[in-house]
């Protein structure tokens, strides 16, 4: 109700405004003042909401991370993607925006800690607007993570990682570049509208090196090497948070103008031709390689599409977006299956939609960036020559060398202190237990007949039954 | 003398199977979700671009009480309802009951069936 409120009044601003506008002379002076007072209450009051779509995305993730495992671990993934959030927001709050964000050097910031005096704004937003959009981009890369590291992470283990990656890790590559730092300073800026390196990549890159540390999940390699799926438990989960990512991502991108102005329809237009186009592209790719359109492989293409547009959502054309989109759609099935073949298990491709799709969408902006302005300019496929495209490929490399290296230190020392992985015991009787004290299904939803562990269906629902029966 | 029916079959023959046993004048039926494997050994589906086995595919377990005369025609009822021709349609067989109780009544073996 407040949120009405607070939108009738600022349409009864405007309408004042638009009044004063056709006023007499005498009354220009303050017609001015009072349009130049709506704008700002707009942008406030637009990238406020567009915070509260992002923060919803974490619903989204919750959802397609826990629907693409397994249902004895569901209360575990669960439980990381609520603290995650927490422990991001506040660890971001304390230090990580002031290293992103402060006045500091070429790498790092040093003002506005625990968003105090020198906290950084931005344009016309206060500083707790800025700010809270930021912590939720911030949220989102930590979150990422998540599903990668599934059904086998000690749960304070992963409790550490997320208080470090908000802290500093995603700090430091948002001070490169949205931050002023030195990426934002090469010849040709690099640029990275809403975040396909700076969010999604570092949180792609940190999975690999968390998947990585911890090893596939008991189960996932046959003896004879073979890969060996271990199918999701509720696609419908999957495809509803896949749902609410889409809708998020409509806070991701437009609100990354942070500022209600004209650019923003344009923005959420190649948004969504590419998340369109990344679910038709990899529901095709799958449907030729396997026979079957699989679910979870389109939904995974859908995400793939909307982290390749994050980057250039404002420099590319709507054609740019479709091919973007449905290159970002096939190129995740193919990461997907390359993987799983070099033996690193990420049960929900965290990896291959964030961190592969989310270095393709950032070069991308090298290739489709139709013309010049004052943060890109036109891309090689437009005649603008290489130079956007080089900048694009260096900070790339540096965001996933770096971020690479500081999460590999990260899980490796969390490896040698308090351990990373659960027992083989307490992994095949799923993490809800032993780690939590109950299962995320209780007794009176839980089959009496527990799945067989490896390799074999976990059905839940009587109507997969009737489907596995013919 | 009172025997016991029962037949493992397709989940989705269900419908089928209890709808002639219903208008054949069966009064009782008890139905159980199992899963096991026959002849047909399980089979493979695929996700994202994997095989896995399914070795204990999903069935329904059917259980009839009946007087003797009736075993071999509830037996066949439920071979034509759940039949397709097609593997994994299951089986069904007949053991003897020695002894039946209706809780309610207190009613034993024929007049509890």
């Amino acid at each position: 109700m407040r949120l009405r409120k607070k939108l009738l009044a600022t349409g009864v601003m405007m309408a004042g405004a638009m009044v004063f506008t056709s006023a007499p002379v005498w009354a220009q002076g303050t017609a001015e003042v009072i349009a130049e007072d709506v704008q700002t209450n707009l942008d406030n009051v637009f990238v406020l909401l567009c915070a509260v779509l992002v923060i919803f995305m974490q619903a989204g993730f919750a959802l397609v991370e826990a629907g693409l495992t397994r249902a004895k671990s569901v209360a575990n993934i669960m439980m990381k993607n609520l603290m995650d959030f927490c422990a991001g927001a506040i660890a971001f709050f304390a230090v990580g925006y002031a290293i992103a964000f402060g006045a500091g050097n070429d790498f790092f910031g040093t003002t506005g800690w625990f968003v105090g005096d020198g906290a950084f704004q931005y344009g016309t937003l206060t500083v707790p607007v800025t700010f809270i959009f930021q912590a939720a981009f911030a949220a989102t890369a930590a979150t990422i993570v998540s599903g990668a590291m599934a059904e086998r992470t000690k749960f304070k283990s992963y409790f550490i990682y997320s208080i470090f990656i908000s802290a500093l890790i995603y700090p430091v590559v948002v001070h490169w570049n949205w931050g002023g730092g030195w990426l934002s300073q090469l010849s040709t800026p690099f640029h990275d509208f809403a975040g396909s390196t700076m969010v999604h990549m570092t949180g792609g890159v940190a999975a690999l090196m968390g998947a990585i540390a911890l090893g596939p999940r008991l189960g996932k390699y046959g003896p004879d090497g073979r890969v060996r799926a271990i199918p999701a438990h509720n696609i419908p989960y999957a495809v509803l948070g896949t749902f609410i990512l889409l809708v998020g991502w409509y806070g991701f991108n437009p609100g990354s103008e942070l500022a209600a102005d004209g650019a923003i329809g344009g923005i959420a237009l190649t948004t969504t031709l590419a998340a369109a186009a990344g679910a038709i592209s990899a529901m095709m790719t799958i449907w030729a390689k396997s026979g079957k359109p699989d679910v979870a492989m389109a939904a995974n293409g859908m995400l793939a599409g909307l982290v390749g547009i994050t980057a250039g959502t404002a420099a590319v054309s709507s054609v740019g977006a479709l091919i973007i989109g449905a290159a970002s759609g096939a190129l995740v099935v193919a990461a997907v299956l390359f993987i799983d073949r070099i033996r690193i298990d990420d049960p929900v491709g965290a990896i291959s939609v964030h961190g592969v799709c989310g270095a393709f969408g950032t070069i991308c902006v090298g290739l489709f960036a139709t013309e010049d302005s004052d943060f890109w300019q036109q891309g090689l496929f437009y005649g603008g020559g290489a130079g956007q495209l080089v900048s694009q490929v260096i900070g790339v490399v540096a965001v996933g060398a770096f971020v690479a290296i500081t999460a590999g230190i990260l899980f490796a020392v969390i490896k040698a202190t308090v351990g990373l992985r659960v027992s083989a015991d307490e992994e095949l009787a799923g993490l809800d237990v032993l780690e939590h004290g109950a299962p995320g299904y209780g007794p009176d939803v839980t089959p009496a007949i527990a799945p067989t562990p490896v390799g074999a269906a976990a059905r839940q629902s009587s109507g997969a039954s009737i489907e596995a029966g013919r | 003398m009172i025997k016991l029916v029962t037949a493992i079959v397709k989940p989705h023959m269900l419908d089928a199977v209890k709808d002639s046993l219903r208008s054949a004048g069966v009064q009782g039926l008890t139905v159980t979700e199992v899963r096991g494997f026959g002849r047909q050994g399980g089979h493979t589906e695929t996700y994202r671009g994997a095989e896995y086995t399914v070795d204990l595919v999903p069935k329904l377990k059917l259980e009839v009480l009946c007087s003797f005369d009736d075993a071999e025609k509830i037996m066949e009822i439920i071979r034509s309802a759940a039949h397709t021709g097609k593997i994994g349609d299951g089986k069904v067989w007949v053991v003897g009951v020695d002894r039946l109780l209706r809780i309610r009544t207190g009613e034993f073996d024929g007049d509890a069936v």
